[in-house]
Order: structure tokens, then sequence, then C-alpha cells
């Protein structure tokens, strides 16, 4: 083992106490903020009476839910509006709330570049989640998307539809790709905790150096 | 000044002044180890002979019968794998579904280790049926443990029953030459509040720990009855007649005699002030918000527990609020929890996961008075309203009720 070096005494670097003053909060001060003060929220039934496009998406993680509704200028193709519920916690609030101010702000976001929100941008915007939350932040782009397909459904350009792609890893347990993104998302991060969540490879062992580069892809894509 | 209500008593106190006040000399000034055999040892040795005296007298025990721990997580390790570990052969052990994860995992570790393990379910409002416990027993059955009262929906269970019938019952097993079933009973919520005659409850072991009774945290104690076998979990210097080593936690010990001599003195006219409390507050919940369950039993329950799910809202969201207007308590929604999880004791209860999600527990104590739980009540409405009114969820009350009803209530076998 390595000798540590003590320059200092240690009592001299470490203070038990706490100094700050201010006082500490879970989330960031714009989670705060969008916490207390989520904007575009559905109000009353008549805030969406007019929407162009439903989204809806339920955490398999913890049970929540997200709505979302879009209203689209056809003309320009960008998203003008868009209203929400989130039922959640703190950051799953605020990460739609930020959501909905970064489709709309500017005049609007066109929808090609809303296809391509990520988790990541909303966690940005929100000055960084805890780990643990970040799934509630995907949330949010999953109920987008897929509102922006409800409106192509509905306008009539079913060729724009993306199909949230979904290809089977382990036919014996019936775990797709997803799932084991899903259970990354979660807080799994080696194959022990996958299995334990999803079962993948346990009847199937032959899938299973797929299911390790899954899981250090997702963890890289949502944990780098 | 800015409103600070803690309403999060289940989850820890504050220490009581006095016990702090007892404490203090055992810092600095009767620092002495207690193995020391010059009279500043001696002293240490004292109180901590002074402190089990009188803790066996309030809990109705010899002092040897009392171990003191590292709390009230490490009390319930050396009874449930202590008393496991000291059998030479693969064991069966039950316990509830409804237990601190300290128990839980103690008995899950003893499980991959090759030991049998039954989970008792519990009725919709947390009660463990005598008859489930019966049906569970096996001829190599050795340990039963079960929980006092729930730390999350306060239900109080029958121990001192289900120790009758186990006494009973271990006469016959014994002309039969089965094992010795033990009785472990985890008491950390109950202790500062109802009464504890270990020789009534029939119990061998007992858990209870400090920082739930407004002692110390980091400081418990298992009462072993004379005769019960345990292996020691920390092996070391032998202290606390071989059952505990590593030199003990004197002010703590000190302390924790302390808190249980207040709480003997004063938990019954204190139980009748919460109860009354409780009872105000839960009439108030149910009458002014609408769409909500009482989550644990009506009556059987601690006079300081009220744990109610508030249908399409979310328990953390609920308690950031609450927080910002300077109040605090717990959730047992998967939000909040490491795991993402809802609690496990909601939803033993037949409930299903929406009903964990909304649940708000708001414990009661010492320091709770009428106008807190008025000043709770003028804003908590409010913050539902607001929340429910961000939720796409709306579940439909009567529906959840049915599902509470027929949910499946079955021993679990692992
Ligand atoms: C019922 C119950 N058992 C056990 C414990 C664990 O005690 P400790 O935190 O002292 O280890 C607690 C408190 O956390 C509890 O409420
Ligand atoms: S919505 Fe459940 S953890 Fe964020």
């Amino acid at each position: 083992m390595a000798k540590i070096k003590n320059k200092k005494p240690l009592a001299a670097t470490i203070d038990i106490v706490p100094k700050d003053s201010s006082d500490p909060w879970v989330y960031s001060p714009i989670i705060k903020d969008h916490f207390f003060h989520p904007r575009n929220l559905v109000l009353k039934a008549e805030d969406v009476k007019n929407y162009d496009g439903l989204g809806m998406i339920g955490s398999p993680a913890c049970g929540d839910m997200m709505k979302v509704w879009i209203k689209v200028d056809k003309k320009t193709d960008k998203i003008k509006k868009m209203k929400w519920q989130t039922f959640g916690c703190g950051s799953a609030i605020s990460a739609t709330s930020m959501l909905s101010v970064m489709v709309s702000e500017k005049g609007g976001l066109p929808i090609d570049d809303a296809l391509k929100i990520k988790a990541q941008d909303i966690t940005e915007r929100l000055g960084g989640l805890p780990v643990r939350k970040i799934h509630c932040s995907v949330l949010g782009d999953k109920a987008l998307r897929s509102a922006i397909n409800n409106y192509f459904h509905k306008s009539g350009q079913k060729h724009r539809i993306i199909e949230e792609s979904k290809r089977i890893i382990d036919k014996v347990a019936r775990v797709t790709d997803h799932d084991i993104e899903e259970a990354v998302l979660e807080g799994a991060r080696t194959l022990e905790e996958v299995q334990k969540k999803t079962k993948v490879g346990i009847g199937n062992p032959s899938v299973l150096p797929e299911v390790e580069q899954l899981i250090r892809f997702y963890s890289e894509k949502y944990f780098g | 000044m800015a409103k600070n209500i803690y309403l999060d008593y289940a989850s820890t106190t504050p220490a009581d002044k006095r016990v702090v006040a007892a404490m203090a000399p055992y810092w600095d000034k009767y620092y002495g180890n207690p193995s020391s055999l010059y009279r500043l040892g001696l002293k240490s040795q004292q109180a901590i002979a002074n402190s089990r005296h009188a803790i066996a007298k309030i809990i109705n025990c010899q002092p040897e019968e009392i171990v003191f721990t590292g709390g009230g997580t490490e009390s319930i390790n050396l009874a449930i794998k202590g008393s496991v570990l000291a059998k030479k052969e693969k064991i069966h052990i039950i316990t509830s579904m409804i237990e601190h994860p300290a128990v839980l995992n103690a008995c899950s570790r003893l499980n991959s280790l090759g030991h049998e393990l039954s989970f008792l379910p519990v009725d919709q409002y947390g009660l463990i049926n005598l008859k489930d416990i019966q049906a569970a027993i096996q001829d190599n059955t050795a340990l039963l443990s079960i929980i006092m009262a729930n730390n999350e929906i306060g239900t109080i269970e029958p121990i001192a029953e289900i120790g009758a019938y186990l006494a009973k019952l271990n006469k016959q097993r014994e002309k039969q030459d089965l094992s010795k079933i033990y009785f472990h009973s985890d008491a950390c919520q109950a202790a500062g509040l109802l009464p504890i005659d270990v020789q009534k409850l029939h119990v061998d072991m007992l858990t209870i720990n400090g920082g739930k009774i407004y002692g110390p945290k980091g400081i418990g104690l298992l009462y072993i009855k004379k005769g019960t076998l345990i292996t020691p979990l920390i092996d070391g210097g032998g202290q606390e007649n071989n059952r505990r080593s590593g030199t003990e936690n004197v002010p703590a010990i000190v302390g924790l005699a302390k808190a249980l001599e207040l709480a003997d003195k004063e938990k019954n006219k204190e139980a009748k002030r919460l109860a009354g409390l409780r009872d105000w507050l839960i009439k108030e919940i149910s009458q002014k918000i609408d769409k909500t369950i009482l989550n644990g039993h009506p009556e059987k329950r601690l006079p300081n527990n009220v744990n109610i799910s508030i249908m399409d809202i979310e328990g953390e969201a609920l308690l950031l609020y609450l927080d910002e207007i300077g109040i605090q308590a717990s959730t047992g929604s998967a939000c909040t929890s490491n795991s993402l999880e809802p609690s496990h004791v909601i939803r033993a209860l037949g409930c299903p996961y929406e009903m964990a999600h909304g649940s708000l527990r708001l414990t009661l104590g010492k320091y709770t008075r009428k106008e807190d739980l008025k000043y709770l009540m003028k804003h908590l409405p409010v913050i539902v309203k607001k929340l429910r009114q961000v939720s796409p969820v709306k579940v439909n009350l009567k529906k959840v009720k049915e599902s509470i009803a027929k949910a499946e209530r079955k021993i679990i076998k692992v």
C-alpha cells in the first residue's frame, strides 16, 4: 500500500462543524426554482384544448408518470407550446418544467431539433442532477418524443414517426436492450445488478457478453 | 424567525437535556477505560454497572441479561445471527414482511448461508396473525423475530400473546426433542412509549436503541434471557461478558440508561397526550383533504404515529414543500429510497404502488404542540391541492380500497 504523507495535521484541514451558513437543499437552485414555480403547467382543461400532439410515459423505475401536450406551428414545423403534468419527485417535476422551456423558448424549437433533445441536455440546463435521479429527466424527453409522434400521426406525416426501437437480447427471459437501459438508469452498473432487475441471461448465459457490453454502453451514455 | 417543526420523531429524537447532562462527566472527567483497575477505570465500570442495573429494573430482567451494543441494527444482528450461528445445523427462521431492514437483511444473509426463512404476511392494518405463525412453524424452526411496534405505520403487534404461545409450544417441543424456538422482538419504536416488561412479553431477546427515545444515537441494548445461546459477532477483549467486545461507550451507555429512566417515568402521561394529538391530526387530515387512506391500525397504534396516503401525489415532492415551510416529515415513496422501491411496509398492507408513493408519515414527540399541528393543517391542504394540479394521476379511491381488501396474503418461504 502506498504510504500516506501527512503534511498538514488533519485537524487543521478538516472541520466537521459546517461553516456554510446558507441553507442546504437537495437539488440545485435552478431545480428549486422550477419545482416551486413550474413553467407551462396545465392548470385547467382549456390550457390543452387545441393541442396537436399528446404524449404520455410511465417510468418503470419508480412508477412515476408524465403527460405532455404540444402545439405545433405547421408552417415553420416548430413547437410553439408545451404543456405538461407530472407525477413524480422534485427533479421529475423540475425536469419537465425545464424541458417545456427548452422547446418553446426563442420562438419555438424546430421539431427535428426537439427530437434530438437528450436527457443530458435537460440535466445540464438544470445545473446537474443526483445520479439516482437521472432517470426522472429521461422521462421528460421520452414523453416529448411520444407527443411528437402523436402529432405526426394526427397530421398525416406517418413517414416521420420514429419508433422507439427495441431489440430482443435474451429470448428466454424476453429482455430487450430497452430493459437493460432502464436497469442501468435505475442504478444497476454491474452484470449482477442488472440480472437482479431483469433476469437477463440467467437461463441463457450465451447472451452475457452482449449484455455486459450494453451495460458499459448505457453507463457511459448516461453517467460517462 | 423561520418555523422549525419536527414531525419525524420515528426517524430519530433529539437528546433530552437531562440525558446530555447525565452523559457530560463521562467524556473528559471520568474517561477511564472500564477495564482498568485503578480508580478512574472503576468509576467508568461503576457507571456501566449502575446503568445496567437501572435498565434491568425498568424492563424487568437481571442486569447480566443486558448487552450494550452500537445501536438497534447491531442488537438485531447479534440477536438474529448470534442465535442462529450458535447452532450446528441448518435451521428455519420466521419473521414478518414489515420488519426494519436490519431484521430483513440479517435474516436474508442467513438464508444465503443455507438457513430456511419464512416471511409472515400482515392484514390490511399491519397486524400479524398468530395463526400464520402456527402455520409457518416447522420442526427445525429455531428463531422468530417480530417487530413490537412498526416504525412506518405504528401498528403494535401482539408480542405478549405470541410470546405466551411460543413458551407453551416450546414446552411441548422439548418433550418431542425439537429445537427451542427463540423469540426476538425489535422494540426500538416501542421502548419510549409502551410498557416494556420482558417477562410479560415472554421474549428471549429484545432490542432497544437510544436514538429513538431521546437518548444518544449509536447505542443500543440487547436483552438476552439467561440460557439463550448466542455466538458473539464482534470478537476481541471479551467485554460485555464476552458477548460484545470493544471498549464500552460509557457516556452513551449512561445516556441510554437515563433516557430509559425518563421514558419509564414519563411515558404514561406522554403517551396519553400524544394519542390525543395523533387522533386530532388524523381526523383533521381526513376531513380537510379528500382521497386519503390511513395506513396502519386505527387503534393498535403507537400514540405518536400518523401515516396517511394522499392519493394522486408523490411523497418526495410533498416533503420538499413541507420542508419549505419548516416542517420535517417522512414518506414511503419510491422516489426517496435509494433502491427506487416503494416502502415494503406499505406494500405489505396490500396497497398498490400509488399508495406507497403518496404516503406521508408524521411522527409526534415530546416537543410537539397542538399549535404546531394547526400550522401544519393550515398549509397541508393547500400544498396537496397544488401538487394534485401538477399530477396527471387520478386514482379511484374505491378501486384502491377494493384492491387492498382483495390483496393476496400468504406466508412466503425462501
Ligand atoms: C424499528 C427499528 N428497528 C431498528 C432500527 C435501527 O436502529 P439503529 O439506527 O440504532 O441502528 C430502527 C431505527 O432506525 C427502527 O426504527
Ligand atoms: S420521479 Fe421517482 S425518483 Fe424522480
